[in-house]
């Protein structure tokens, strides 16, 4: 039995006429202890499939299994890192978290639940940051909170829409050796949305392209087989990397040229001719 | 070359003087004490443009009433009459003053014999009470009501009346109009089950809110004797202004961001526990916003309430005064119109302070 399983999704939004079909036809398993990566354009539907898969959105036809049970509502078993951080503003970093580890072990003390909030914190690096409201914090400090968060509920499964998104090269870097590092300590299973090919090479252990929406659908699975840890430097070199690198994004530019002749729509451009302020 | 580095080292050591005296009296300091001096000035100086504006304005209505009582004396009942007239407004006899607007220093004179009012019927109070007081004791220890002084009321008591109003009042919508907010943002089906009434109830007057609740009330407290003058007049303003209370209640409610919700979500929170500790936190906000507009709005149709429901406030005052026509009636109106607009805006200021403190993106603030 695997450990996630998506059969037939299809997920449309509206009705009648004004529908749009979003997902199309998705069919995807996970194993315990994986981590794979899905790999869109922007607009390609990624967000509905997280929601799907967390339990915010049902699905209009097939089914989301986690461990062989439907999916019917959000759980604590799955940790949802957001893409846009969703830190609550007038809560402290530390009570952003608290109030998560409060639902999630309802009958511990408050004194083991602050243990637990101040290990998270030190764990993404924020001790001093603790009392600090999300609007002091940059955007690197924000989305580690958002990290401490999901991670301190203890979920088994762990998944992520974009989480580094928003966040420069270096923090980005920096971010996605402390997911790594989390993930390979107790080995949790990790599903990883992202628009970043080079970001799924290096975190994941397969990559799966998600075809651009409307009727978004997976595309062919690519495994990566790279050891682990891996180091980044070293992986330009890797000749695996490179081809699995080439494929995928010779893949992600047929799909998109394959985007670009379906729009038949003709735009007239005005008649413009720039105008010189030199002479 | 060693006094070169003593040299040197005064240098360093001048320069790290400057540094920390520069620190200690940061340049933004300095622009900002300058800036607000600046400020002060303006505004002081708009102060006098408009006393004297206001001056100029009372003087030309004072000469044309006088010229119109001159000219009236002089057709009506001859030159003598004319002169005697003029004499007598000249010499400032009470008498024949004109009565029009009044000047910024006989308001001045008004404020200070209201608050010389106040002084007397203080001192009169107090006398009561100390010949009266062996007597209450004794009635106090027969089960009897003690007696309390009925006399005139200062400006002083009638203004803590109007404001005593105003807070029931806005106690009153807030008590109203928050929870019934809350409910009301939660629930699209209530919302549009409710929006008819907050349609027709909102634009209602003032004035047809108090006929309202004078209905109501004056049917309740029958039989009774007591004064509900207060009564109507707080609900009135009550339900008068909680209008805004509501309206930004219910949609800061309704439009909490879809992020928060995702994450009570995620976090499974129970109902009580997401509208505690994620919808009304974040719509905390708007609703303040509302009991802001509330307290304003409560205090300007005060005037108009307490005059009807004949409540001992600054609104009964000012149509009392108006109604006497004495003398120093225009300008002790004057008085009162000052009055009402200075603690308008210093409840507004308290408001402001409060929201401030409740809101989590300060710099979005006004």
């Amino acid at each position: 039995m695997a450990y996630l399983e998506l059969n037939n999704i299809y997920k449309t939004y509206g009705e009648g006429d004004s529908s749009t079909e979003v997902l199309s036809n998705i069919n995807l398993t996970m194993d315990e202890g994986e981590f794979v990566a899905i790999v869109g354009f922007t607009g390609s539907g990624k967000t509905t499939l997280v929601n799907l898969i967390n339990g915010l959105l049902q699905p209009t036809s097939g089914e989301v299994l986690f461990k062989g049970v439907p999916v019917t509502d959000t759980s604590h078993e799955r940790g949802v890192i957001f893409q846009n951080y969703s830190l609550l503003p007038w809560l402290t970093v530390g009570q952003n978290i608290y109030m998560a580890v409060k639902e999630a072990f309802p009958k511990e003390r408050k004194k083991d639940l602050m243990k637990r909030v101040k290990e998270y914190v030190a764990m993404v690096s924020l001790s001093p940051a603790i009392n600090k409201r999300p609007k002091e914090l940059s955007g690197g400090m924000r989305q580690r909170v958002a990290v401490a968060r999901a991670l301190a509920m203890n979920p088994e499964m762990i998944i992520m829409d974009e989480p580094l998104g928003a966040l420069d090269a270096l923090t980005r870097g920096n971010l996605q050796d402390e997911i790594l590092n989390i993930w390979s300590q107790d080995k949790r299973t990790a599903l990883l949305i992202t628009n970043d090919v080079d970001e799924g090479i290096y975190m994941a252990d397969r990559i799966i392209p998600l075809k651009p929406g409307p009727n978004a659908t997976l595309g062919p699975e690519f495994k990566i087989d790279i050891e682990r840890p891996r180091d980044k430097t070293a992986m330009n070199d890797n000749p695996e990397y490179k081809k699995t690198r080439n494929s995928i994004i010779e893949y992600l530019m047929d799909i998109g040229d394959e985007r670009k002749t379906v729009s038949d729509v003709e735009y007239k451009l005005p008649e413009l001719t720039p105008k010189s302020f030199v002479a | 070359m060693e006094q070169e580095m003593v040299l040197k080292n005064e240098k360093s050591l001048s320069s790290s003087l400057k540094q920390i005296l520069s620190k200690l009296t940061p340049s933004i300091k300095k622009d900002g004490i300058i800036k607000s001096l600046k400020n002060t000035g303006i505004t002081l100086l708009s102060i006098l443009l408009f006393i004297g504006l206001w001056q100029m304005g009372s003087k030309a209505l004072y000469n044309k009433e006088a010229d119109y009582r001159v000219e009236k004396a002089l057709q009506e009942r001859g030159e003598e009459a004319a002169a005697a007239e003029r004499a007598c407004i000249e010499s400032g006899d009470s008498s024949c003053q004109p009565n029009t607007l009044p000047s910024p220093s006989q308001v001045w004179a008004s404020l200070k014999s209201l608050v010389a009012d106040h002084q007397v019927i203080r001192a009169d109070k107090a006398a009561f009470a100390e010949k009266m007081a062996v007597t209450n004791e004794k009635m106090i220890s027969q089960g009897k009501d003690p007696i309390v002084y009925t006399g005139r009321a200062s400006f002083v008591d009638i203004v803590l009346t109007s404001i005593k109003t105003v807070f029931a009042g806005f106690l009153l919508a807030m008590f109203i109009a928050v929870p019934i907010g809350i409910i009301i943002g939660l629930s699209p089906s209530l919302r549009s089950a409710f929006n008819w009434f907050i349609q027709i109830f909102k634009p209602v007057s003032p004035v047809v809110w108090y006929l309202l609740v004078f209905m109501i009330v004056k049917t309740l407290y029958i039989g009774d004797s007591s004064d509900n003058a207060f009564v109507i007049s707080f609900i009135s303003v009550g339900l008068c202004a909680m209008w805004a209370t509501l309206v930004n209640t219910a949609m800061g409610v309704a439009s909490v961001d879809k992020d928060y919700i995702n994450v009570a979500k995620i976090l499974k929170l129970g109902t009580f526990q997401k509208v505690f500790k994620v919808i009304l936190p974040s719509s905390l906000p708007l609703i303040f916003t509302g009991l802001r507009i509330t307290l304003s709005v409560a205090w300007m149709v005060l005037i108009a309430i307490e005059l009807l429901a004949q409540s001992q406030g600054l609104g009964l005052f000012v149509w009392e005064e108006f109604q006497n026509g004495a003398n120093d009636s225009n300008s002790k109106i004057i008085v009162a119109m000052f009055v009402i607009g200075i603690i308008g805006f210093l409840l507004d200021r308290l408001m402001l302070a409060v929201q401030n403190m409740v809101s989590f993106n300060k710099n979005e603030m006004a």
